[in-house]
């Protein structure tokens, strides 16, 4: 007994320890399914993330007041350079179309199916694991919201990681730059493909790319879909350095385009759409149509009018012609209180990604672009397409969207 | 008031009120998580690591410093998305650690917490290297400059740290 009380201390550390290593044995030994720590992280989760919710909608408030009240100046010169750049971007465009169109004749050919981000739902950054080792975040958003583990996160710069875990109104985001993320992504001038992995040192790399390929520095790194996880398409950042890796592999460092560091409002992808590819029906629009529905000086053609009276359409005047939009969709940015500040990268810009265009509708998006578009979107919003006047309207494609 | 006697050494033992025992810990952890998304280099410190040992001095018990140890490190380990249990041994080993000493040597003055502070935060860097390393396989990054960068600024705000916890600690 004396023996006992004297090494009290230690027979106690030594058991303390003695159960934290068997738990940690049991944790490597179970597979990803069954989770035997749960119940301590809900309650840590439970414990400490109510706190940050406080104080980020504290913070978030604060900055609203400041931001919508007080700090307007600008506001007007910011608005004009806007508009300005919605000019310059229509015009644009209309190029951009030219190559989508074809892109998606030849998908058609090749019976390409397609995926694209249908359903997304903003949510709030309110605190991360505090450890170098773990690189994660928690989000506002949770079970209760729809969240579900493996679903995408994205910011407007690029892509962030994805839903680890899920708690009642929290989740765990693992970012793309930790250890244990992995993520199917391609070169896109040279069309490569890889893994791109975080380091221990927080960095991102890709793996698994031959040493004989050329790579540079610059090069845009997007999703190559391969993950299961991510859509094709989405940017992820821009290569930074190339050098000899181990066993033939190239040594490929990214910049992510996402600020890892200081993410504040991400976009979780919820719902991801498949389609198969269909080729333009109503062919494309011209420079010229788009100047002229805007400069109204400019008379309409006269021919187009009478066809489309015999026709029997409603023709819009002066004549907004349109690229193939099998939907037209009506962003609706949706979460709670948070506001991502922008839409989801053009990931894919000059080669078929879509983009707003003025046409006869509000807003339009083309829906059909070989790459993918995150949008901030919830419950799209189905608008009749424009035709053209000579064309008759065609049967809309059905939308699969499920608002929550 | 109760005093513990080591080697004639008279070292005065303090303890801390439930209030203090319960929210300065959470509140640790709570800043580590909160703090790094909105000041990205507060990573490089470790609050959690800076309260246990201040606990462990003041209390000379390496019972209450273990146990105290242990959970600190376990609440921390469940917020990430690793093993639970790398956090907790080794802070478990550094609250043993840090409590044996304090009976031992006189921790009240700041030149002697500073240099405890840094032995205890390379002892827990080793201890969490070998367990993440030996026992749950994940690739570690060791840099040299960047762990004397932070264990300097860890030293230093685990002097803040004393400081702020001589104010609420109590004598026995």
């Amino acid at each position: 007994m004396d023996v006992l009380g004297r090494y009290r201390n230690l027979i106690v550390l030594v058991g303390v320890l003695f159960a934290q290593v068997l738990g940690l044995a049991v944790q490597v030994k179970r597979t990803t399914d069954s989770e035997p720590t749960r119940l301590i992280r809900i309650w840590a989760v439970g414990t400490v993330t109510p706190l940050e919710k406080a104080l980020v909608w504290a913070q978030t408030s604060t900055g609203n007041i400041w931001h919508n009240y007080f700090y307007l100046r600008g506001v007007r010169a910011e608005n004009r350079s806007l508009k300005a750049q919605i000019e310059r971007m229509s015009l644009e465009q209309v190029r951009m179309s030219q190559d989508a169109d074809q892109a998606r004749r030849l998908q058609a050919l090749l019976a390409f199916k397609e995926q694209f981000i249908s359903q997304t739902m903003a949510a709030q950054v309110i605190g991360s694991s505090g450890s170098e080792l773990s690189r994660s975040v928690y989000i506002d958003k949770g079970v209760s919201d729809g969240i579900k583990p493996d679903m995408a996160v994205i910011t407007a710069d690029g892509i962030v990681g994805k839903i680890l875990r899920v708690y009642g109104s929290t989740s765990l985001v693992l970012l793309i730059n930790d250890q244990t993320s992995g993520v199917g992504a391609l070169l896109d001038k040279t069309r490569l493909q890889g893994i791109l992995r975080g380091t221990p040192a927080g960095e991102v790399v890709i793996e698994k790319v031959m040493s004989d390929e050329a790579v540079l520095a610059g090069e845009l790194v997007l999703t190559s879909g391969g993950d299961g996880i991510f859509p094709k398409g989405l940017l992820v950042g821009k290569v930074t350095k190339v050098s000899a890796g181990s066993e033939l592999f190239l040594n490929i460092r990214v910049r992510p385009a996402a600020d890892l560091s200081k993410l504040e409002e991400v976009l979780v992808v919820t719902k991801i759409d498949e389609r198969q590819a269909q080729p333009d029906q109503t062919g494309a629009a011209r420079a010229v149509d788009i100047l002229a529905e805007r400069l109204p000086t400019v008379p309409a053609k006269p021919e187009n009018a009478e066809k489309g009276a015999v026709a029997g359409t409603t023709a819009p005047a002066p004549v907004a012609p349109t690229t193939a939009a099998p939907m037209t969709v009506a962003p609706t940015t949706t979460g709670s209180g948070a506001k991502p500040k922008a839409a989801p990268p053009e990931a894919s810009a000059g080669r078929g990604g879509p983009a707003a265009r003025k046409t006869a509708t509000p807003l339009s998006s083309n829906g059909t672009s070989s790459a993918t578009k995150a949008t901030a979107i919830d419950a799209p919003k189905v608008f009749p397409k424009p035709v053209k006047s000579a064309v008759q309207p065609k049967a809309q494609p059905a939308v699969q969207d499920s608002p929550h | 008031m109760a005093i513990t006697y080591t080697s004639g050494e008279q070292v005065e033992v303090y303890r801390f009120s439930i209030p203090a025992t319960i929210l300065i810990p959470l509140a640790a952890v709570f800043l580590q998580a909160w703090l790094p998304l909105r000041f990205p280099f507060f990573t490089i410190f470790d609050l959690p690591l800076l309260v246990t040992i201040g606990f462990a001095t003041a209390r000379r018990s390496p019972l209450a410093g273990l146990l105290t140890g242990s959970l600190i490190g376990i609440l921390q380990d469940a917020l990430t998305h690793q093993l639970i249990g790398l956090y907790g041994i080794a802070k478990t080993i550094v609250g043993f650690g840090a409590s044996s000493l304090g009976i031992k040597l006189d921790v009240e003055n700041a030149g002697a917490r500073f240099l405890l502070t840094i032995f205890f935060y390379v002892v827990h860097k080793v201890v969490y290297f070998m367990i993440a390393r030996g026992l749950a396989g994940l690739r570690m990054a060791w840099s040299w400059p960047h762990e004397f960068l932070s264990c300097g600024a860890n030293a230093l705000l685990g002097v803040l740290v004393f400081m702020l916890l001589d104010r609420v600690k109590q004598r026995t």
